[in-house]
């Protein structure tokens, strides 16, 4: 496999054709049955979720909606989410729980909506609330981020038994532009700070923050099926897990150990 | 994220350390109103101006001296600085700089102490380091304050401020996010307290986390609490945001925080609010959970 770098696979994930939840679940899931709602103030069409079968298992489904229209992106807002659509994803992801089945992610987002509204319901605590939750989700959780990881708004369907990435997809702690605003004051830059962030599955993979690369293919449909395969192998190795707190324990230790730094000598002579 | 426009403010709040050099005659100047204040009585009045009530941004070891009993404090993993995980362009050089400039390795001072007799964890974010953006230090101090206050029954008090996520160091930056509200879930579990002060800025993947986690979330009065930067949203909308937009009142008023807290209550609330939780229970009403 030949490693594109960055700044080349932001223009490939943006492509329309690229399969979508609304295909993975088509292809993947039978039986499916969209469920709405955060049950506190809306719909939110950024977040789609429900219930249905693979592989002749009952499963939750939850993730980032995009469209190929211009309509179509409207209505789910470009997979931008508000609180409601975190919300909602969380609801799901604790009835999951309650009936006892596993939990698919699909994350495919430029970040989580920043507008009034969004801060006004509580953005960042409908993220916190995410990540505080999926952690000590007591059934198995697979993410797989298929397109763009956008930030928080990625994170918060990203804590995860297993967090997987399409070839081309990438994951980044800020997008590309909103980096290169900062560091050079130059939007347009983007592509640079796109190499620059170590963002592709195949930096992640290397850092050890996820667990698995899925190759794409030569077409749609055999990209689909490679997400198929890999899905089915990642739960049955969860499914052979001894018991739920073995698994949770992987889970913490997973995300526990993200993180490079020094140690230093200190005199410590600056007390307070 | 709220990078942009806090990026930009690293160097005019730095000098808001200047009244901490402990020179009592040095006359300092106040940002909000241009008043000129004497050092030594600013620091009194806890680096409040006493003229248009504007509050001083602090520095972590300043605002431990003024919350925690006289002399109690001690302090955990002062021995973790920065390295340069995906090797990005100036930030080594960065942080080595501000470590000399501002006296501590990163972003956030952790350590134990009592406040109102009661032992405490305690972890203050310090907006005069690369405006407390969360890096691998920032996750791993508080992780394992966590971590160590679940295994010692303490309560947890945080002092938040911060720019978001650390964008220099890449993802290592977004995954503190899950790692410290990983350990803040466990602590919760445990039936211990945490309570969070949302201080002057808090914002981005901190606000999305851990900040936002607290059984008990205060803040201080004026306070720039939010998750996307103004600008970002003034740019989305097209449109000017009011003045209280993102502050601790708007918090207050859509339910997301409980409790605004003057800078001089604050340590008499702490201790309220403490001694309520870690002195004596009914036994009857522990928690039970139904496995």
């Amino acid at each position: 496999m030949i490693n594109k770098p960055a700044s080349e696979k932001m223009r490939i994930i943006h492509d329309t054709k690229r399969p979508m939840i609304t295909d993975y679940i088509n292809e993947l899931f039978t039986d499916f049955t969209e469920l709405h709602g955060d049950r506190y103030f809306s719909d939110d069409h950024a977040i789609l979720g429900g219930v249905g079968y693979f592989n002749g298992t009952p499963v939750t489904v939850i993730g980032h909606r995009k469209g190929r229209t211009i309509e179509q992106n409207m209505d789910a807002n470009f997979g931008m989410a508000h609180p409601e659509g975190y919300r909602k994803a969380l609801r799901l992801a604790h009835q999951a729980e309650k009936f006892h089945r596993p939990v698919i992610n699909f994350v495919d987002t430029g970040g989580a909506f920043c507008g009034v509204g969004a801060e006004e319901r509580g953005q960042g605590e409908a993220i916190a609330r995410c990540l505080y939750e999926f952690i000590e989700l007591k059934t198995p959780v697979v993410s797989i981020v298929t397109g763009e990881g956008g930030s928080g708004g990625a994170l918060a369907l990203a804590v995860a038994d297993r967090v997987l990435m399409l070839e081309n997809a990438l994951y980044s702690v800020i997008s590309p532009r909103g980096c290169a605003s900062i560091l050079w004051k130059d939007p347009k830059r983007e592509a640079e700070a796109a190499d620059t962030l170590h963002i592709t599955a195949q930096d992640l993979y290397s850092f050890g923050m996820i667990e698995g690369i899925i190759q794409e293919g030569t077409s749609s449909a055999q990209l689909i099926r490679n997400v198929a395969r890999t899905l089915r192998d990642q739960l049955a190795e969860l499914d052979a897990e001894p018991d739920i707190d073995t698994m949770l324990q992987k889970r913490y230790e997973k995300f526990r150990r993200v993180g490079v730094f020094r140690t230093i000598n200190q005199e410590s002579n600056e007390g307070v | 994220m709220g990078l942009i426009d806090l990026f930009q403010k690293t160097r005019e709040t730095s000098m808001e350390m200047k009244p901490q050099e402990d020179e009592a005659a040095k006359v300092v100047t106040c940002k909000g109103c241009g008043a000129e204040l004497k050092a030594y009585a600013y620091g009194k009045n806890l680096y409040v101006c006493p003229h248009c009530g504007r509050y001083g941004r602090l520095l972590a070891r300043t605002r431990i001296r003024q919350i925690a009993d006289k002399d109690s404090f001690e302090e955990l993993y002062a021995n973790l600085a920065p390295a340069d995980p995906i090797h990005f362009p100036g930030y080594a050089e960065k942080t080595a700089e501000l470590a000399e400039k501002v006296g501590m390795p990163d972003a956030v001072k952790t350590g134990v102490c009592k406040i109102g007799g009661v032992e405490t964890a305690i972890g203050v974010m310090d907006s005069h380091f690369m405006m407390a953006s969360m890096g691998s230090v920032v996750g791993e101090k508080l992780t394992r304050l966590f971590e160590y206050a679940t295994e010692k029954g303490l309560p947890v008090v945080l002092f938040t401020c911060s720019g978001g996520a650390r964008m220099q160091e890449g993802m290592f930056s977004l995954l503190q996010m899950a790692k410290v509200s990983a350990a803040a879930r466990r602590h919760s579990d445990a039936g211990l307290l945490y309570i969070t002060v949302l201080t002057d800025p808090t914002t981005g993947g901190v606000t999305a986390s851990f900040a936002m986690l607290g059984d008990i979330i205060l803040a201080e009065p004026r306070t720039t609490i939010g998750f996307a930067g103004r600008r970002v949203i003034e740019g989305t909308i097209g449109q000017t945001l009011p003045d209280d937009f993102q502050s601790s009142e708007f918090l207050l008023s859509h339910g997301f925080c409980d409790k605004i807290v003057p800078r001089n209550q604050l340590r008499e609330t702490l201790e309220k609010l403490l001694k309520l939780h870690c002195g004596s229970k009914s036994k009857k009403w522990q928690v039970w959970r139904r496995d």
